[in-house]
């Protein structure tokens, strides 16, 4: 595969890359560029942070499960390219010495361009760019003073890559979902790699070989949001920060859970259509989605169809998809209820579930009409909650009114042990989530996060 | 005078721009190998058979070594030399390197490292404390019993007594940039070795056994390491080793990196433990006697355990006085991970069981936890009480918490947020919050006295220019900066004169580890010395040039006065060579006063001790155990700052890092020996956001009473304990929901959280 994107300002082709090469192993094995470090390799430490510009914006994205081809036509930014021309040092760079935001050094690259990625958007919602950036030296209240005391400072003009997409590449690299669907139904076995935050893990990890792939990124269509009246429809390739935002006026729990969902790299990359297509029993999007009746949108060749989302996940590993098919997008009613998704890991950030609950629980004059829960982490799927549902539909929205749906939660689900919860954590705290979906609509104080001193 | 400045790190204009060299960033020859092992994959047994022939067969495939291909010691111990590089044919936890890969690439050598076929006898593992428990699996003979008059006694006759249970699990150290190390082949068969390691001259040392050479055949240098906290004291041995060895075998480069799963799969970690304790008190809350007993995970080799546990007993009265205490330790041999030196070095897990008894008697008591704390604290320094000594006979001459604890009460507002804490709560069924203070004291030596020592090397250039090396290395804790600011206050020369070079085993021999928060107060002396001897050289001359007496020489603001005349410093070190003025010296340091038996448990192993205190408050959602810090105040003792800046980054960063290893931070093995959790995506260390919101952080600025480097303190290991506060404050919040003592467990997960809400409110 030919590959062609900007470099810190330069144009370069990489004319024999594979199809699952890393930006990361690219820029410091073959580029000779070391300022970019490899701390985890698979996306959750963020040492390997570069800004990736292309028609959309800029973004911060973890170079080490970024394939080459998924830049084809933008531009990176890595750490040597923070500093000017001239070697003038990015505003940045300087708070970060004068405010004795390194010590061991190692994720401050990493930490560095996502500041600047940040200060460039002028957004100074730090702690929230920073999730994916690990530092084990300094506890991270100098990088915080350090955002704080650049975010004042004027955005280099280096910082704004040009960029010039040169378009299709087919058949690995489809420019539109019709080429997509062609290229996908000429080559079934092929894996589709939308944003790479899980097919990268199987390379940098399970070493897995993969040679047969077809890149999604240069599908644009697939990248729309459309919205009418009543329905918000995610193209498959919308990736986490943009669904965050577009949900966010809708359903403000569903935004915020997916604050937590992963880093803003991991945002940046992973997509909607990734995230329902891979069928992971602890994907947060589902539950979510299930709850509010969400459908989707699947296509082979030129034959589409659309289902409930819950009916896509069939089993463990087995969802509704033919081979050669492909999720194309997915809708979401705007009005579908007070939408309530509960997010359980043992890190608030950059975690995954143990248990994600989302809960559509309509209530009538003290009784509730209508109820949609749905869980991530409590089964081989996510699943809805029909016992539960059933026993808390006519009853009264009371604490004593739910207790019989919080008991039938054990009818609904056998969970799982393992490292990240016992059996018995997610059962129990699956039923408390329905306590605090009530407590929340009484009033009370059930939220750890924002509670100050 | 450079000493004292808040300057910042000295490379931090490099490792903000990717220009900071680590390891594997190292521009290599093209013929450069690199390394991978291939790992077990059961806990214990014997290979009965070892079929490699895929792995020889797999692309890019250079060479394959097992144990038998070694040409001289097969042993990275740093202790026993019960730790073979490669297996000997016995398995003693998943994830022991059997076989050694050395292939054209990274990944090609990480891909063959996969393909061995190995078949195994298996054993049934002991993996947990209850297993080595029960069939007696320790190292040395028995427990080590340390005691202070006659604890049983004392706890029979106290007015009141109780018992508990504390378990705390281990900590991987996460240090950002992984275990690496290469190898370049000299003549001779000498071998250089570049390594990212706390303890280069270990690394030669136990490099020169494999290649079967004296140690003046190897050369080790460290530039720096990205993040250490004890991991790379000993878990750095085996990279080193396997580069050096392949390297001569085969004359080409060699290279070796540890994936981060390997790299956690392979290491050992902090210490688990489980610490039972009984303690008889008066009804004011003093302790009349205790008894601890500490069950130490070690894991397969004996690596640097007996000093941890050691350090753990030293640690179990904290900052009180016991007059009859019994500790009794036992360092259990379990098929895990060799659990290793990490910040604290068993500090915190001794220190935390001192903790929990104060809370427990508090809670008995139903006093303030302070007030207990306080009551029990050793006495002031230079009052007259009968007894100030530890439970291991040392005098308690300089304890000063009794005012740092009155002072951050103060600042902190304790008494009124406790109130409003307890307002809180009676208001809000679902969210409660907790608060807590918790000192530290911490003891400052390596207790290995012959460890004590350092040695630098200063030269200073004709051109007036200075460069210094010292057996400490850099983990980002900028030792390097701290001992340059000596070094420049010692000529009175600005920073820019000082250049400090990568460690070297060839410019200063025979170093200890970069460990025990020693790095400062050791290098920083060596250092003093050897820039006084050539200044006093300096001087001597032209005092002699100038019929003056060389004590009236002063070196100040980049000049050298001397009688009428005032030089630049660099006319004066031109004026010196051209006078045939030797400008280069060594300089050595011995710790004074320590003495210490170990075999009794009795004698001063500490020069002296570091202070300091916290106050966390936290809240906690009962219904799912999820849980924020809220606020943090400390005051931290180091003595008077080398440099505040750094000092207060150490603070910052030992807090963070300690409530981590008490709250998210959980190492989990299934039942046949194999972590789970050996990746940030299921291990937990804290994000941004977990920090503290509030956080103030300020230094007890106080000289230290010792004869340290310009008074001042090691800051290194001290401030890590002070995240038991956010501990004990997650305890009292859960408290808040009954009337039983929640005796909540460390990793404090939402999880154990939840579960300890629900035994004391019986929900």
């Amino acid at each position: 595969m030919e590959i062609s994107f900007l470099l810190n300002g330069e144009r370069v082709t990489v004319a024999d890359a594979a199809p699952t090469e890393t930006l990361l192993d690219w820029l410091r094995e073959r580029r000779g560029l070391k300022g970019t470090k490899e701390g985890c390799n698979e996306g959750d430490c963020g040492a390997c942070t570069v800004m990736v510009t292309d028609a959309t914006g800029r973004k911060a994205l973890n170079a080490c499960i970024l394939f080459l081809p998924q830049l084809e036509g933008k531009a990176v930014r890595t750490v040597e390219g923070l500093s000017g021309p001239q070697g003038e040092v990015h505003p940045v760079q300087q708070a970060l010495v004068d405010h004795h935001g390194s010590q061991c050094g190692f994720c401050t690259p990493g930490i560095a361009v996502s500041m600047a990625v940040a200060h460039a958007d002028g957004d100074a919602a730090t702690d929230d760019r920073l999730a994916g950036n690990l530092c084990r030296c300094t506890g991270y209240a100098p990088i915080i003073r350090a955002a704080e005391a650049a975010a004042q400072d004027p955005v280099p003009d280096w910082m704004n890559d040009r960029v010039d997409a040169r378009g299709d590449h087919a058949p690995h690299r489809p420019g539109s979902a019709d080429a997509l669907a062609a290229a996908y139904l000429a080559d079934p076995d092929a894996v589709l790699v939308a944003g790479a935050t899980d097919v990268g893990l199987w390379v940098t990890k399970q070493l897995r070989q993969v040679d047969k792939v077809i890149f999604l990124d240069g599908c644009a269509d697939l990248k729309n949001i459309e919205e009418t009246g009543t329905d918000i429809r995610f193209g498959a390739m919308v990736d986490m920060n943009r669904v965050r935002a577009a949900i966010a006026p809708l359903y403000p729990s569903y935004a915020e859970m997916i604050r937590r969902y992963g880093s803003y790299q991991v945002r940046g990359a992973a997509t909607i259509g990734g995230n329902i297509a891979n069928g992971s029993p602890i994907g947060d999007n589902p539950p979510a989605l299930i709850a509010l009746g969400a459908t989707l949108h699947l296509r082979k060749g030129d034959v589409r169809r659309s289902l409930p989302v819950q009916d896509f996940f069939i089993d463990y590993g087995k969802q509704d998809r033919a081979p050669g098919e492909f999720v194309e997008g997915v809708t979401i009613p705007k009005q579908a209820g007070p939408l309530k998704v509960y997010k359980l890991s043992k890190r608030f950030d950059q975690d995954i579930s143990a248990v994600c609950g989302a809960f559509n629980i309509l209530v009538e004059d003290g009784t509730v009409t209508a109820a949609r829960i749905a869980f991530g982490g409590m089964a081989g799927t996510p699943k809805r909650a029909t016992e539960a549902e059933a026993a808390l539909i006519g009853a009264p929205w009371t604490e004593a009114g739910i207790a019989a749906a919080q008991a039938a939660m054990a009818e609904d689900f056998r969970p799982l042990s393992d490292m990240r919860a016992s059996a018995a954590y997610r059962l129990g705290t699956a039923q408390a989530m329905l306590m605090r979906a009530w407590a929340e609509d009484t009033g009370l104080e059930t939220n750890v996060l924002g509670i100050a001193s | 005078m450079s000493v004292a400045r808040p300057l910042p790190h000295d490379a931090a204009p490099l490792h903000v721009s990717g220009k900071a060299r680590y390891v594997d960033d190292q521009p290599m020859p093209a013929d450069t190998l690199h390394l991978a092992f291939g790992l077990s994959t059961i806990a214990k047994g014997r290979i009965t058979a070892m079929d490699l022939a895929r792995v020889r067969a797999a692309p890019g495939v250079v060479a394959v070594l097992t144990a038998d291909d070694l040409p001289f010691a097969n042993d990275v111990s740093p202790s026993a030399h019960d730790e073979p590089l490669l297996s000997d044919g016995t398995v003693h936890y998943l994830g022991q390197a059997l076989f050694l890969v050395a292939a054209t690439s990274h990944l090609a050598a990480r891909k063959a490292a996969r393909l061995g076929d190995i078949t195994y006898e298996e054993e049934t593992p002991i993996l947990t404390i209850d297993q080595a428990m029960e069939a007696g699996s320790r190292f040395e003979d028995g427990p080590v019993i340390w005691s202070k008059g006659d604890a049983p006694a004392a706890i029979a006759k106290a007015a009141r007594t109780l018992s508990g249970v504390l378990e705390m699990g281990g900590q991987e150290h996460f240090y950002l940039e992984g275990q690496a190390a290469l190898a370049l082949p000299a003549e001779n068969g000498d071998v250089t070795v570049i390594s990212s390691t706390q303890h280069p001259t270990e690394i030669q040392h136990k490099v020169a056994e494999a290649i079967g050479k004296p140690m003046h055949a190897v050369r080790v240098e460290s530039r720096r390491m990205g993040g250490g906290f004890g991991g790379k004291e000993s878990q750095g041995n085996a990279l080193a080793v396997s580069c050096a060895v392949v390297a001569l075998a085969t004359g080409r480069p060699c290279k070796m990196r540890y994936d981060r799963d390997d790299d956690m799969t392979i290491t050992g970690k902090r210490h688990d433990a489980r610490i039972d304790y009984t303690v008889g008190f008066d009804d004011d809350g003093r302790i009349q006697g205790i008894e601890f007993v500490q069950m130490i995970r070690c894991g397969w080799s004996m690596d640097l355990s007996l000093p941890v546990a050691d350090r753990a007993m030293l640690h179990a009265d904290n900052a009180y006085l016991l007059p009859n205490a019994r500790i009794e330790s036992h360092r259990l041999k379990t098929n895990t991970q060799s659990a290793t030196a990490y910040r604290g070095f068993g500090g915190p897990q001794g220190m935390i069981g001192m903790e929990r008894v104060m809370d427990h008697i508090a809670h008995a008591l139903q006093m303030d936890p302070v007030e207990v704390r306080k009551r029990n604290y050793y006495a002031p320094a230079d009052t007259a009480v009968p007894d100030r000594t530890t439970p291991y006979g040392q005098e308690v001459e300089d304890f000063i918490l009794h005012e740092m604890t009155d002072a951050l009460l103060e600042t902190s507002d304790y008494s009124a947020r406790k109130q409003a804490v307890a307002e809180w709560n009676a208001q809000n069924r679902f969210v409660k919050k907790g608060i807590a203070f918790a000192p530290v004291k911490f003891g400052i030596s390596f207790t290995l006295t012959h460890l004590n020592q350092a040695g630098a090397l200063v030269h200073v250039y004709q051109d007036g220019s200075v460069q210094l090396n010292h057996g400490g290395t850099e983990m980002g804790q900028g030792l390097n900066q701290k001992v340059a600011q000596v070094a420049a206050s010692r000529f009175g020369i600005a920073m820019d004169h000082v250049r400090i070079t990568a460690t070297d085993t060839g410019k200063v021999p025979n170093t200890s580890a970069t460990a025990a928060s020693s790095g400062s107060d050791l290098n920083g002396m060596a250092v003093k010395v050897a820039c006084d001897t050539i200044r006093d050289r300096m001087a001597g001359y032209l005092a002699e040039t100038h019929q003056a007496d060389p004590a009236t020489v002063v070196f100040a603001d980049d000049t050298v006065t001397v009688g009428a005349a005032t030089y630049s410093f660099a006319e004066a070190a031109a004026l010196c060579y051209h006078g045939r003025v030797p400008l280069s010296s060594t300089g050595f340091y011995k710790t004074p006063k320590i003495e210490w038996d170990r075999v009794k448990g009795q004698g001063r192993p500490f020069y002296y001790f570091a202070y300091g205190a916290a106050v966390t408050e936290v809240a906690v959602d009962v219904l799912t155990g999820e849980n924020r810090i809220l606020r943090t105040d400390i005051l931290h003792d180091a003595g008077t700052s080398l440099n505040p800046a750094l000092d207060i980054g150490q603070v910052e960063g030992a807090y963070v890092q300690g409530a981590g290893w008490l709250t998210t931070e959980e190492l989990v093995w299934d039942a046949r020996g194999a972590l789970r959790t050996h990746a940030p995506s299921t291990y937990k260390i804290p994000a941004c956001s977990d920090r503290p919101p509030v956080f103030n952080v300020a230094l007890w600025d106080a000289p230290n009473r010792e004869d340290t480097i310009y008074r001042s303190k090691a800051v290194g290991e001290p401030p890590f304990m002070l995240g038991i506060s956010a501990f004990l404050a997650l305890g009292d919040a859960v408290a808040s929901c009954g009337t039983d003592y929640p005796s909540l467990d460390a990793p404090a997960t939402a999880e154990r959280i939840w579960h300890a809400v629900r035994r004391v409110a019986d929900v």
